[in-house]
């Protein structure tokens, strides 16, 4: 595996008795990109995102991820990645400050660099007031801003985002997006499912996928042209509507 | 004498302890229109649904449904709305056609009488009659939880972020079953926090932190975006934003989509602009002018 | 009516497609019973025990005799006076009867009714109290056969009711007290409060049926289930723990009827302050079923209790029906017996069923 490439999978398949919720997926991510993972609902894009951040196994095929194998190192790549859930990343009934300090705690970081790094999310967040707020009493896009922010604190080379920005207003929505920006400039890798179509042409790449395989993968630009659409709402319908297992 | 409007909400305004979660709405959705509430989550938009549902009392204003008034009248009310909550609200261990069995005999109704009435949406899970709720995917979930709703032909039909979760396919062919459903009368009031859907609507109220911060239609909502509006793309979009943030004549930059969307001063030059960026090393820089979306317009309104 | 049977239809489909809670609901009763009836028994059969005895005259023989020859113990040897401590410590033995020099002496002394020393001694090991406590009644009376034993003071104690003093009917009723409150109020709340969770409470509500209706609707289910549930209980207690039931059965089924309708109005009452499925179980757990356990008199009499205790005891509708239950179960007596309390328990069915319509609302709030 090249240096320049975090995430790369090969035929990974997974199956649940006779049905193949992920089949046969083959794909890279480079180093430092926003790559969009998306796909209709029960496509499999939950099922693919689990395998690779090693909380379950692949049934066959081969990936790696921050250059720990899938397979038999599901443990290193759970220290090596970052990952938030629109259901669930922080704990409501600590404030701010404790929901930082306990993933501090989980990812090992030692008393200075835990509160270096507290102290530096704040200030990047405008939270420094907010810092003995109970989590529950955030608006939920605030919220959604300290959940990337704690996920991305141990400096992950790789963060996957399910669904980040689902019921975030239109203004918190774009400043979520501008961290993920900044977090790829400076090197991390973002890989992101949404159902904000808009939010797919953020992406430096996006992969689309139909009844468990990967029907489609480039840059936005690129699929739109390839599939004479004039955006990536219209190229999902394309593929999503012939799609079996929607129903 | 059949009310002129479905729904009329008078200064409507509901407190949970110190938290006010709606504050003095007043609107009203006309009798066959199907009517959009567009905002993000905490809006108040479930509050709304739930009063005028007449799950919660008011505490300040009033409003009527079908002519009833949801505080005195609300049994009236209740006869003759259908109501999906945002919560998944079917029964998961129960089968397609034990739900619905369920609903009819809940609204007093047989199935067999009202088949007709759902069977442009239920002949599309009939299929799956005998399928666990549970197990049915998001889009045909709703189609169910709609004919549910549905089943005892109600007036009003209230629909809290009914595609909340779910695909852009089965988004787009829920929106459908709306249009075909106003075909026949109904009243729709229906919530989401996707603003692309807006322009499925009749008419659309943008709410944000308890408040309505415009009521129109979509395209008179637009047109309240007066400030000229370019789009801006090019290679390095980062980099474009926090370029074009400093940049002299731009009001405000956002991300929208495929470009970004700049807010500029009177006067500004879009061929100056995009020669200062040129310059600057951005290759393949377009500044093009664009017409404000509904999104562009709730930003506005929001910080204002 | 229809629509109500389609209501009770639809709660009895959510409790048959819930298979493992079902099974549980229907064996729980079953193997409580025979853990209680025989596993757990606070009966103690077989007590091991060593004998010293310096002078082994023929009236110490015939005692130890008669001892060997009685279910209850098991002689395993005599031993000399310093082996106790090592014999009881080791565990081989449960006890040691320690023979005075003069027995035979000492036991016609008290005989003739003139006693200044015993003529004999119990050493037992008291690391389980319980144990050693039966134990020692066990010895005592195997003593004052032959009056070693404080004959001239030991009350003639017979024991009614449970002649052989079997434990295992004692649990009947305080199982039946139990099991009920823990299908029914327990159940119904979770069910209840499930429709909260999931939000369909909500389109329950906003429907032109009075939820009450609803409501009545899920429980005749878990009416049934407990129906069954105290069927099998009372068939189990006549024919595998060989309980006598002479008394009223009559009035045994219709006095747990009144107690599973209280346990229902309970679980409506649980339901109106809980909103969410834990909080539910929490609330039946802790405040039904601890107290029931600890308070009832299932394990603990009543009347050994302190004062505090006792007064709670009284508002804990379990102990009303426990003691019920022992009177008509094993007491033998008729309903008239337990006119007391069966207006207890009305009384609290009626309050419950009052407070819980009051407090569930048709709106949210």
């Amino acid at each position: 595996m090249s240096d320049d490439i975090i995430i790369s999978v090969h035929d990974l398949c997974k199956c649940f008795g006779s049905f193949t919720a992920v089949d046969h997926i083959t794909f890279e991510v480079r180093r430092g990109e926003i790559f969009g993972f998306l796909g209709a609902n029960g496509a499999g894009k939950t099922t693919a995102m689990r395998m690779l951040c090693g909380l379950s196994y692949p049934t066959s095929g081969s990936g790696q991820v921050a250059g720990f194998d899938v397979v038999t190192q599901g443990e290193q790549i759970k220290r090596h990645i970052g990952y938030m859930s629109q259901k669930f990343s922080l704990y409501d009934d600590l404030t701010v400050r404790e929901n930082i300090r306990l993933y501090a705690g989980i990812y090992g970081l030692d008393r200075y660099e835990t509160l270096r790094r507290t102290v530096a999310v704040l200030n990047r967040l405008h939270f420094r007031s907010e810092a003995d707020t109970l989590v529950g009493a955030l608006p939920l896009g605030w919220k959604q801003k300290l959940a990337f922010s704690v996920a991305t604190l141990h400096r992950p080379e790789v963060v996957f985002l399910d669904e980040p920005t689902g019921g975030v207003d239109p203004v918190t929505r774009r400043q979520f997006w501008e961290m993920i920006y900044e977090a790829a400039a400076g090197g991390t890798t973002v890989f992101v499912t949404t159902h904000y179509m808009d939010e797919a042409e953020y992406c430096s790449r996006v992969s689309i996928m139909v009844d468990g395989k990967i029907e489609a993968l480039g840059a936005p630009a690129e699929l739109k042209s390839k599939f004479g659409a004039g955006s990536m709402d219209e190229v999902f319908r394309i593929l999503a509507r012939g799609a079996k297992r929607r129903e | 004498m059949i009310p002129q409007n479905a729904i009329e909400v008078r200064g409507l305004t509901k407190r949970y302890g110190t938290l006010t979660a709606l504050e003095q709405i007043t609107f009203e959705v006309r009798r066959g229109e199907l009517f959009g509430l567009i905002g993000p989550d905490g809006a108040g938009k479930t509050t709304l649904f739930r009063l005028l549902a007449t799950l919660l009392d008011p505490d300040e204003g009033g409003a009527t449904v079908d002519g009833f008034d949801i505080v005195t009248q609300y049994r009236e009310i209740r006869r003759r709305v259908g109501y999906m909550p945002g919560r998944f609200s079917l029964y998961p261990d129960l089968s397609v056609a034990e739900n619905l069995d369920f609903f009819a005999a809940l609204f007093g109704v047989k199935v067999r009488e009202a088949y007709d009435w759902i069977a442009p949406i239920y002949r599309q899970i009939e299929p799956f009659r005998k399928r666990r709720a549970g197990k049915l995917s998001g889009g045909m979930k709703q189609k169910l939880a709609l004919c549910c709703a549905l089943i005892h032909r109600p007036s009003v039909l209230f629909l809290d972020e009914p595609t909340t979760g779910v695909d852009a396919v089965s988004r787009g062919e829920f929106w459908d079953m709306l249009s075909d459903l106003k075909q026949k009368g109904i009243s729709i009031l229906v919530s989401t926090p996707y603003m692309d859907e807006a322009c499925r609507c009749d008419r659309i109220a943008l709410c944000n932190n308890g408040h309505l911060l415009g009521v129109d239609t979509p395209a008179g909502i637009v047109s309240r975006f007066d400030a000229p509006l370019y789009a801006l793309s090019g290679d390095d979009m980062y980099g474009l934003l926090l370029e074009a943030r400093r940049a002299e004549g731009v009001k405000e930059c956002y991300p929208f989509g495929a470009a970004h969307h700049l807010v500029v001063a009177e006067g500004f030059d879009a061929r100056a602009f995009e020669r200062q960026l040129r310059q600057r090393g951005f290759g393949s820089v377009t500044v093009e002018p664009v017409p404000a979306g509904i999104e562009d317009v709730f930003m506005k309104l929001m910080q204002q | 009516m229809s629509g109500f049977l389609h209501f009770v239809k639809k709660e009895t489909l959510h409790i048959l497609r819930d298979r493992r809670t079902m099974l549980v609901v229907l064996l729980m009763p079953v193997v409580q019973v025979l853990l209680f009836g025989f596993a757990i028994s606070t009966e103690v059969n077989n007590i091991e025990f060593f004998a010293v005895a310096p002078n082994r005259t023929e009236a110490v023989r015939q005692q130890v005799e008669r001892m060997r020859v009685n279910p209850y113990f098991t002689f395993k040897g005599y031993i000399d006076q310093s082996r106790i401590d090592r014999v009881l410590r080791s565990g081989q033995a449960a006890a040691v009867v320690v023979f005075t020099d003069d027995y035979d002496r000492l036991v016609e002394q008290a005989a003739a009714g003139a006693v200044d020393e015993a003529a004999v001694q119990f050493i037992l090991d008291a690391s389980n109290p319980n144990n050693a406590g039966t134990g020692l009644v066990y010895l005592q009376r195997a003593f004052q056969t032959d009056g070693s034993v404080t004959a001239d003071s030991a009350p003639a104690v017979r024991i009614l009711y449970n002649p052989q003093m079997k434990s295992s009917y004692n649990f009947v009723p305080g199982l039946m007290g139990l099991v009920f409150i823990l299908i029914c109020a327990m159940m119904t709340s979770v069910s209840i409060v499930r429709e909260k969770e999931s939000g369909s409470m909500e389109v329950l509500l906003v429907s032109p049926v009075r939820p009450i209706w609803i409501i009545s609707a899920k429980m005749i289910p878990y009416f049934l289930l407990s129906c069954l549930n105290l069927t099998v209980i009372l068939l189990l207690a006549r024919y595998v723990l060989g309980v006598p039931m002479t008394g009223s059965v009559a009035g045994l089924v219709g006095l747990s009827l009144l107690y599973l309708l209280l346990s229902l109005a309970l679980g409506l009452f649980i339901s109106t302050v809980s909103h969410t499925q834990v909080v539910a179980i929490l609330i039946s757990g802790m405040l039904l079923m601890l107290p029931v356990i600890m308070l009832s008199g299932m394990l603990f009499p009543v009347e050994n209790m302190p004062g505090i205790l006792q007064a709670v005891s009284c508002v804990i509708p379990a102990r009303w029906y426990i003691e019920a239950v022992r009177k008509l179960m094993i007491g033998g007596q008729s309903f008239p017996a337990v006119w007391q309390e069966s207006v207890i328990l009305l009384a609290m069915t009626v309050v419950l069923v009052g407070v819980a319509l009051k407090k569930f609302n048709d709106k949210l709030e």
